[in-house]
């Protein structure tokens, strides 16, 4: 796929809770084609700390209105100058990297998304494109309280949406790996990003139960374009970088101990 | 417009803007950013005799303007990049270096022996500088002797056009590139790497899983500057300038302190079409000084 190095239009910018910012870009051009699970490079202004662009994943693409919308976690001071953004300003990005998430070719009657935290981020726009393929894709997002849940409005719109916090305040009490929707339904292929235990677990799980699922990574990465080979992941073909190869992997590929 | 052109030994290039090893892959990875027909040219990812996985995760640390890698010479080996790079970037309208390296002057010797075979490769230049690897690597670079032995056994396999890419990481770096010049290198390009390193507060713990690694981007560029300049004065082979340089006027900078060409390294990943811009700057600079040709400005520093 084409990559672009675009200047952007920031459309809108608002706090999804006090950690959390989705910034709303446009361009003068109509966007490229991206692929879910795909993600961005911002270089990042007013920070000086700040030397590298920071990766973030396609939250969702609004073909209609030419927004990309990009889910900000405030981590450190690259993320948390991001996150000041305002309506009018532009940043400077480079997209589509990464590879994206596999949408089935025969019609697997069920999918299921399931996102932690800022991981929930590429599910969006991946329940979108499935959505519009014909699937009904369900989604299962986790969360330490109903404060840090995000977007379920918007996850809504294209499938069911179940949910875990742990400390019970929405959805089910617990984590993903123990809500009540796995008793009942046989899925055929999971998708999951968020933090590396809850994937651990999830693979673990998808593992024991022969069921395919692809899981999106996080490593640190420079270039975001497979030229530098800093945000390597071992996979059964040895060392290759996540911002190329990935940032999605087949779980059988991985040498994840689970 | 002026002349932009400058000649390493017998190579003549387009202009004196090249990208540096390890930041630029291949030249493929960069095509939808810009046209790398326009470099001066493109010095390719460290190669060595054998495959090499590189080191452990996590390889990178961010720091103030800069960055630490330790990414240890993951490549696929002299054999890969001859049967399959090679040919899908020998016909790039530029001149394709690579870069060599090695863990012992046996494996050097038998690495540039490869590429000297691959007709489209006009000069490799040699890593002795690399200090992410245990054996060989920066080891070589960081003594006049060590650094003799191993340019003095590349020359004799190695016809053609012999780069050395000098270590910082020395108390003398134009004693260094004068044992080179001594024994054959057509030409030095430094710096490499500085060696530092990160540590994580929250968890007390090194970033990096090789603990150190090299420091490169502007951060580095002062140190590079002078020692470029220090190389200049100590030898007649033409000196080739890298170090945090971001801009045309970082170039500039370089080849005033003495560097024939530049390398554009850590910038590239944070403006992938930052090399075209600064042949831009170069010329748009050499018109509005009255320099006709860019090789005026090579050690044209006024003291």
């Amino acid at each position: 796929m084409k990559k672009y190095m675009l200047d952007m239009k920031v459309t809108e910018s608002k706090d999804l809770h006090t950690n959390y910012r989705l910034l709303k870009i446009t361009s003068d051009k109509t966007l490229p084609e991206a692929l879910p699970g795909q993600f961005v490079q911002v270089l990042v202004d007013h920070s000086p700390t700040t030397f590298l662009r920071r990766p973030i994943s396609i939250n969702y693409i609004d073909k209609k209105s030419n927004e990309l919308w990009l889910l900000i976690q405030k981590v450190g001071d690259g993320t948390r100058a991001m996150a000041t953004y305002k309506s009018g300003d532009y940043m400077n990005l480079l997209l589509p990297l990464g590879n994206g998430f596999t949408v089935p070719n025969r019609n697997e009657e069920s999918l299921l998304l399931i996102g932690g935290g800022a991981g929930t981020a590429p599910l969006l726009f991946l329940g979108a494109c499935l959505k519009e393929k014909g699937f009904k894709p369900a989604f299962l997002v986790g969360a330490r309280s109903e404060k840090d849940l995000m977007q379920l409005d918007d996850f809504q719109q294209f499938g069911t949406v179940y949910a875990t916090t742990e400390d019970g305040s929405y959805g089910e009490k617990g984590y993903v790996t123990n809500h009540s929707v796995w008793a009942g339904v046989q899925f055929n292929r999971i998708y999951t990003c968020g933090p590396k235990p809850m994937m651990q677990a999830v693979a673990r799980y998808a593992s024991a139960n022969k069921i395919a699922c692809e899981v999106s990574l996080e490593n640190t990465m420079a270039c975001g374009m497979g030229a530098c080979l800093c945000c390597v992941e071992k996979t059964i073909d040895g060392h290759v970088c996540v911002c190329t190869e990935g940032p999605v992997f087949n779980i059988d590929k991985l040498t994840w101990q689970i | 417009m002026a002349d932009l052109n400058v000649n390493i030994g017998s190579i003549q290039l387009k202009n004196p803007v090249m990208t540096a090893s390890g930041t630029f892959g291949y030249g493929t990875e960069y095509t939808d950013f810009m046209d790398i027909n326009s470099l001066g040219g493109i010095f390719v990812k460290g190669t060595t005799i054998e495959p090499r996985e590189g080191n452990p995760y996590p390889r990178m640390a961010e720091t103030m303007a800069g960055m630490l890698n330790a990414v240890g010479l993951q490549n696929k080996g002299a054999d890969y990049f001859a049967d399959k790079i090679y040919p899908a970037i020998k016909d790039y309208k530029t001149h394709i270096i690579v870069n060599v390296s090695g863990s012992s002057i046996e494996s050097y010797i038998e690495c540039a022996e490869k590429i000297a075979g691959l007709e489209q490769i006009p000069a490799i230049e040699l890593n002795i500088s690399c200090p992410n690897v245990k054996k060989g690597g920066m080891a070589f670079g960081v003594t006049c002797a060590g650094a003799a032995e191993v340019v003095r056994a590349v020359r004799k396999v190695y016809p053609k056009i012999l780069i050395v890419k000098l270590s910082p990481n020395v108390t003398d770096i134009a004693e260094i590139a004068k044992a080179v010049e001594g024994n054959g290198a057509d030409a030095v390009s430094l710096i490499n790497t500085l060696l530092g390193m990160a540590i994580d507060a929250e968890t007390r713990k090194p970033v990096l899983s090789t603990i150190t690694g090299g420091l490169s981007g502007p951060c580095i560029k002062p140190v590079a500057l002078r020692m470029v300049w220090q190389t200049y004065k100590a030898v007649k082979i033409p000196v080739i300038g890298l170090g945090g340089i971001s801009n045309w006027k970082d170039a500039v900078e370089f080849m005033l302190a003495g560097a024939t060409a530049i390398q554009v390294g850590t910038y590239n990943f944070i403006d992938p079409a930052v090399s075209i811009k600064i042949i831009e700057g170069l010329n748009e600079y050499c018109d509005r000084f009255g320099f006709k040709s860019v090789s005026e400005l090579t050690g044209a520093l006024e003291i």
